[in-house]
């Protein structure tokens, strides 16, 4: 366990996320592969904090656990209210502004 | 035996984002990404952070799982109309030259390891609540605006 395999571990799930985030049609699924890359971004930084024996690397990622969990939240209400609006949450149908 | 462990919670986490992005079924995809989740929380504890390793179980898991499985519930649930995909080759090639140059920018930094005790919670605690204060109640602040714009989002309009 040493830091470059951390992060060539952090970086396949990043790439994995971003694969979802393009490929996907459904938006929680999309939602879902953006957790994968924060999540990878996470690991990445513990890591490092890890291998140069930084506290401050572990609060951030404390932060932004915290904040991670407050984006979900809103954004999953927003794909409540799209679907009772639009009857659809495929990110193709969901191409408007407008309600 | 802390290799053997970080190869076994690579794998989980390895597999369960691959679930994530592939699996048809959003419940199937969000428990996926709950078991990548939970790797990540072992990795931390192998990374000698285990406060954090426990708020990544307790808020990051069991957070985003339970709103996930609602919101799936309470919108498509298992009816998923249409294929899975789109473009999914311009995308995998994008992912793929994405990890490549990564992975080999990761494999060019010297192997350094940790000497372990990286956090214990008095210490963190401490930062948090010391050099980390004021971040630490916009937090709050923030959370707070959270709850309550998905409320006001998400409510039913009642009939005048």
């Amino acid at each position: 366990m040493t830091l470059p395999r951390l992060l060539v571990l952090s970086f396949a799930m990043f790439a994995v996320g971003t694969f979802g985030v393009l490929a996907r049609r459904h938006v929680i699924a999309v939602l879902l592969s953006i957790e994968l890359m924060f999540n990878a971004a996470n690991l990445a930084i513990v890591s490092a904090a890890w291998a140069h024996g930084l506290l401050h690397g572990v609060v951030v990622v404390f932060f932004a656990i915290a904040v991670t969990v407050a984006e979900v939240a809103v954004g999953l209400a927003l794909f409540v209210l799209a679907h009772r609006l639009r009857g659809t949450n495929q990110l193709d149908d969901l191409n408007t502004l407008r309600g | 035996m802390k290799d053997l462990a970080f190869y076994g919670f690579a794998a989980a986490l390895l597999a369960g984002a691959v679930g994530t992005v592939v699996s048809r079924s959003l419940y199937r995809a969000a428990f996926s990404l709950a078991a990548t989740l939970l790797a990540t929380a072992g990795l931390y504890f192998l990374l000698t952070a285990a406060v954090l390793g426990a708020v990544q179980i307790l808020l990051y898991t069991g957070g985003v799982l339970t709103l996930t499985v609602y919101a799936v519930a309470l919108t498509d649930g298992e009816r998923l109309a249409g294929p899975r995909w789109r473009r999914p080759l311009p995308a995998a090639v994008l992912a793929g030259g994405l990890a490549v140059a990564l992975g080999s920018a990761a494999l060019s930094v010297e192997p350094s390891v940790g000497l372990g005790g990286l956090e214990d919670g008095r210490a963190l605690g401490v930062e948090v609540f010391t050099t980390y204060l004021v971040p630490f109640e916009l937090l709050s602040v923030l959370l707070l605006g959270a709850i309550f714009g998905a409320l006001v989002v998400a409510r039913k309009e009642r009939e005048p």
